[in-house]
């Protein structure tokens, strides 16, 4: 089984990553990035799965990453919190940039990374013994609980960002697995959302979830935005097109090795993509 | 690996749907004209009643996008395809409505003769129809150059177009008794102008179509 959270257990004496808010900014534009991916590249064991990925992906934005079965894209987002590297003999090369520092540094405690990070998984995950308020609060209660606020406040914010608290504001002590798969989603999301991530990583969060779930998901994700960073990666490309302001196509040659091979505003992506492998991909012809 | 055969010969339904509403309207314009020319009456008719089978077949390409859109989520190149698609069928429809208009204009005349030999007329409607037809050829072909020309070749339209203006106002000045006539001829070469003008349009869409970026051309 996968791991349900990646973001509690940062012990209290380990500094996290800076804050954007906590230095000066430095940017100028408009369009500050909150990841800047550089020449990454990634392996599992002798097999190379990534190869030499740049990619800005702008703060407070969603960017969808798009592309078949095996090109790499959960490979990409994985390497963005360093799970990656959890998998038996992978490994990655290459920066990954955020906050002017490159996660890949040996500085970088990946615990706290991944406290920055959170991440939501193709099949909602709760904990299967825990309440639904447990469950979102499980990550704070592992670490510290910043500012000297309540959990139940927490919890509430937490559950209002993820568009669930007027369906279980009555039933927080009841065990998570009595929701909906779609709730379940959206707990998931909640529990990722209470350590305040400034960024979310989403594995094709909705492919177990029916289409109202679904929507209500994309939704909830297109709320989030402006407020943090999201990452998406979806098989389903009307998704891509709905969700999000730039989306990432990738694509893995025969030796199947996945490479990036257009990024853009999703608009221009899915009406006027720059390269013919685009092209055919999001208009069907292939994929 | 061709995995969309079912979509993609619907779109060339689409596509061939199109073209044969081109080329009603092509022949609507030259029998307008014919029936204006000789004052044919029968013809005439004829163009008017043609014009239905242009709008039925206008909605029936309207529906059929729809459909495809509905079901299919076209993306970037089909998107643009069916979406110019969807503009163009307006103008060709209008053009057909601006053939029609002409054929009204021969019934207006009942038994009066023609003011004066058309000249200027005849030539417009050859070189506006001969816009429709390019344009309907850089569709087919994909062709922005090709595109292009037709739009250059507006201007001609608009010279020709005032200088029948200027020829049948020194009539209706010489002799006001010319005036209903005289108005009638002006209004079918503003027929024409707009049929130019539509053809344009088609082939800004053809542009469009090809590189995504809208652009208007000789305006």
């Amino acid at each position: 089984m996968q791991p349900a959270i990646q973001t509690p257990f940062t012990p209290p004496s380990v500094e996290p990553l800076a804050r954007p808010n906590e230095t000066p900014s430095v940017a100028t534009s408009e369009e500050r990035a909150s990841i800047e991916i550089r020449q990454l590249s990634a392996w599992y064991g002798k097999k190379q799965a990534l190869d030499d990925i740049t990619l800005t992906i702008p703060e407070k934005q969603v960017m969808a990453i798009i592309g078949p079965s095996g090109c790499g894209k959960s490979t990409l987002i994985r390497c963005l919190n360093r799970m990656h590297e959890v998998a038996p003999h992978a490994r990655a090369e290459g920066e990954v940039i955020m906050d002017d520092r490159n996660i890949y540094d040996p500085s970088v405690d990946p615990t706290a990374l991944r406290r920055m990070v959170g991440m939501v998984f193709q099949r909602p995950n709760p904990f299967p013994t825990m309440s639904i308020f447990d469950n979102v609060v499980a990550g704070l209660r592992l670490t510290s609980t910043p500012r000297g606020e309540r959990l139940e406040d927490i919890a509430e914010r937490s559950l209002r960002r993820a568009a669930l608290w007027e369906e279980v504001r009555d039933s927080l002590k009841r065990p998570a697995t009595g929701l909906s798969g779609g709730q379940q989603q959206r707990l998931c999301i909640a529990r990722a959302l209470a350590v305040e991530p400034e960024v979310l990583l989403m594995d094709e969060p909705c492919s177990a979830l029916d289409p109202i779930a679904t929507l209500r998901i994309e939704e909830l994700i297109r709320q989030l935005r402006g407020d943090i960073t999201i990452v998406i990666v979806t098989h389903n490309m009307q998704q891509a097109a709905r969700a999000s302001d730039r989306t990432a196509f990738m694509l893995a040659g025969e030796e199947r090795i996945g490479r990036l091979v257009e990024v853009g505003p999703t608009t221009t992506i899915f009406t006027n993509p720059r390269e013919k492998q685009t092209e055919e991909y999001i208009t069907g012809r292939f994929g | 690996m061709r995995t969309r055969t079912a979509f993609e010969k619907d779109m060339q339904t689409l596509e061939d749907d199109l073209l044969l509403e081109g080329s009603m309207v092509e022949k609507q314009i030259e029998r307008a004209m014919t029936a204006l020319r000789t004052l044919d009456h029968d013809l005439a008719r004829r163009v008017i009643e043609g014009d239905k089978e242009i709008d039925r077949l206008r909605y029936q390409i309207e529906e059929h996008a729809i459909q495809l859109i509905a079901t299919q989520q076209p993306m970037a190149s089909d998107l643009r395809t069916i979406i110019a698609a969807i503009n163009m069928i307006v103008d060709l429809e209008r053009m057909g409505d601006h053939a029609e208009g002409i054929a009204k204009i021969v019934l207006m005349h009942d038994d009066q003769p023609l003011l004066k030999p058309l000249i200027d007329l005849p030539r417009m409607a050859d070189i506006a129809a001969g816009m429709l037809h390019s344009a309907l050829d850089a569709f087919v072909t994909r062709d922005t150059e090709a595109a292009r020309r037709v739009c250059e070749e507006d201007d001609e339209i608009d010279q020709l177009y005032n200088q029948v203006y200027r020829e049948l106002m020194t009539y209706m000045m010489n002799d006001p008794r010319t005036f209903d006539r005289a108005t009638w001829l002006l209004w079918a070469a503003h027929n024409l102008e707009r049929i130019a003008d539509r053809a344009t349009n088609i082939a800004e869409r053809v542009i469009f179509m090809v590189t995504g970026r809208m652009e208007k051309i000789n305006a």
